[in-house]
C-alpha cells in the first residue's frame, strides 16, 4: 500500500516537474522577443553558446563527414554505385547527421556550461539579489542564454553539415578516387530545397528544447554543489532524450 | 572594452560563418538554379505510362538536360498520364514531330523524359503538345513479355517437331 501511494507520488512529481517545464518554456519563448530589444546580452550568450562551440563543432563535423564518406564509399562500392556517394552524403548530413549530432554536441557542450551557470548563480544567491533588486532573474538570466542558444544552434548545425560535406568529399574523392564533378552533380541533381529546409526545422526544434531544457534544469536545480552537478547531468540526459524522440518524430512527419 | 571587443569579434564572425554555411547549402548543395524559375515554355505529352516519373525529373535531348517536368497527374478523360514539361527558353527550335520517351538513368537511377528531335520545319511553342510519347518500360511487363515469347516458342516447337520426326524418314 506504502509502495503504491509512493508511486502514486512519483508520477505525480514527474507530471508536475513536465508542467513545470513547459511553463517556463512557454515563459521563456513569449519573452524572447523582448530580450532582443536588448541584443548586447543576447550577443555575449550568443558569444558563449556558438562561438565557443564552434571548433567543437567542426573538428566533429569533418569526422562524421569523413566516415560516413569512407562508410558509403565501402558500402555503394559493393553495387558499382559509388557515384551516389554524393546525394548519400548530402542528405545523410541534412536530414539526420547534422542536426542531431551537432544538438547533442551543443547540449554536452554548451547545455550544461548554461545550466551549471545559472545552478551556481542559484547557489550563490546571485539571483535571489536581483530579486531583491527589483531585477526579474527570469529576464535578466534566463531568456538571454534561451535567446542565444535557440539562435547559436541552427548555425552550428549549418557550419557542421557544410564541414561534414567536405570531409565525405575529401574522403570519397582525394582518398578513395571517386570523380569529383559525379560526386557534386549527382549531389545537386538528387537535393532539393526541401531537405535543406528539413535540417533548418530539425535544428530549430532541437535548438528549442536543448535551450528550453539547459535553462530550466539550471534555474531549477537545489542551490547546492551536489544539486548543481545533477542538474548539469539532467540537463544531458533529458536533451539526449528530447532530440532523439524529436527527430524520430520530424522524420516520420517528412516522410508522410 | 576591450574584451567586449573581442567578444563581439568572435560573435561576428560565428554568425557570418553560419551564415555562409546556410547560403551554401541553399545554393551549392541544391539544385536550385536562380535564374531558372518561371522562365522557358511548357509543353504537354500524354504517357500511357510514367513509370516512377517524378515532378523535378529532368528532360533531355540527346543526354543534355535541357529542362524539367513540371507535373505529372492522371486525366481521366483520355485515361492517360498527362505530364507537363518546362523547357528553358533558349531551347526553342524543338520539331513539332519531335517524339518523347521516358527512360531510366542507369540501373538505379531515377527516370527522365527524353525528347528525340522530328524532322519539321515548325517548332513546338508555349503549350505545345508532343503527340508521339513512348511509355517507361515496365520490368514486370519486360520480364512477363520475355516469358510467354519463351513460352510461344517451345510451344511452337513442340507443334512442329513431330513434323520434322515424321517427315525426316
Amino acid at each position: 500500500m506504502n509502495l503504491r501511494i509512493d508511486r502514486l507520488g512519483g508520477l505525480r512529481g514527474a507530471l508536475e516537474k513536465l508542467g513545470g517545464y513547459l511553463l517556463f518554456s512557454g515563459r521563456l519563448l513569449l519573452a524572447t522577443p523582448v530580450a532582443l530589444l536588448r541584443p548586447g546580452l543576447v550577443v555575449a550568450q550568443i558569444y558563449n553558446a556558438g562561438a565557443l562551440s564552434l571548433a567543437l563543432i567542426m573538428f566533429c563535423g569533418l569526422f562524421v563527414g569523413m566516415v560516413l564518406g569512407l562508410q558509403g564509399a565501402d558500402l555503394l562500392q559493393r553495387f558499382g554505385a559509388e557515384e551516389a556517394l554524393g546525394p548519400a552524403a548530402a542528405l545523410g548530413l541534412l536530414k539526420q547527421l547534422g542536426p542531431v549530432m551537432a544538438a547533442l554536441l551543443f547540449a554536452g557542450r554548451a547545455g550544461t556550461a548554461l545550466t551549471s551557470e545559472i545552478g551556481l548563480m542559484a547557489a550563490t544567491d546571485q539571483l535571489s539579489a536581483m530579486e531583491m533588486m527589483a531585477v526579474d532573474p527570469v529576464r535578466r538570466v534566463c531568456v538571454p542564454r534561451f535567446a542565444g542558444a535557440l539562435l547559436a544552434l541552427p548555425l552550428l548545425t549549418a557550419i557542421f553539415i557544410t564541414i561534414g560535406l567536405y570531409g565525405a568529399q575529401l574522403v570519397g574523392v582525394q582518398l578513395l578516387g571517386i570523380d569529383t564533378g559525379q560526386f557534386w552533380s549527382q549531389m545537386r541533381s538528387a537535393v532539393e530545397l526541401d531537405d535543406v529546409a528539413e535540417g533548418v526545422v530539425k535544428s530549430l526544434f532541437f535548438a528549442l528544447a536543448c535551450a528550453s531544457i539547459a535553462v530550466f534544469e539550471g534555474f531549477h536545480a537545489q542551490p547546492t554543489a551536489e544539486g548543481v552537478g545533477r542538474a548539469t547531468t539532467r540537463t544531458v540526459v533529458n536533451s539526449s532524450i528530447a532530440v532523439l524522440l524529436l527527430n524520430y518524430v520530424l522524420t516520420a512527419f517528412y516522410l508522410s | 572594452m576591450r574584451q567586449t571587443r573581442s567578444i563581439e569579434l568572435a560573435t561576428g564572425f560565428f554568425a557570418a560563418l553560419g551564415f555562409a554555411a546556410l547560403f551554401f547549402m541553399v545554393t551549392q548543395i541544391t539544385n536550385r538554379n536562380l535564374a531558372f524559375g518561371d522562365g522557358g515554355f511548357r509543353l504537354e505529352a500524354d504517357f500511357d505510362n510514367v513509370g516512377s516519373l517524378k515532378e523535378g525529373a529532368p528532360v533531355s535531348m540527346s543526354g543534355v538536360s535541357i529542362g524539367r517536368v513540371e507535373s505529372v497527374r492522371y486525366d481521366q478523360q483520355t485515361y492517360k498520364a498527362h505530364v507537363v514539361l518546362r523547357i528553358q527558353p533558349q531551347y526553342n527550335r524543338i520539331p513539332e514531330d519531335s517524339d518523347a520517351a521516358i527512360f531510366t538513368a542507369g540501373l538505379l537511377g531515377g527516370q527522365y523524359i527524353g525528347l528525340q528531335a522530328g524532322g519539321a520545319d515548325t517548332y513546338l511553342k508555349e503549350g505545345g503538345h508532343i503527340a508521339m510519347t513512348q511509355s517507361a518500360v515496365v520490368l514486370e511487363e519486360l520480364i512477363s513479355k520475355f516469358l510467354f515469347s519463351f513460352a510461344d516458342k517451345e510451344a511452337q516447337q513442340k507443334t512442329t517437331a513431330p513434323e520434322t520426326a515424321t517427315s525426316n524418314p
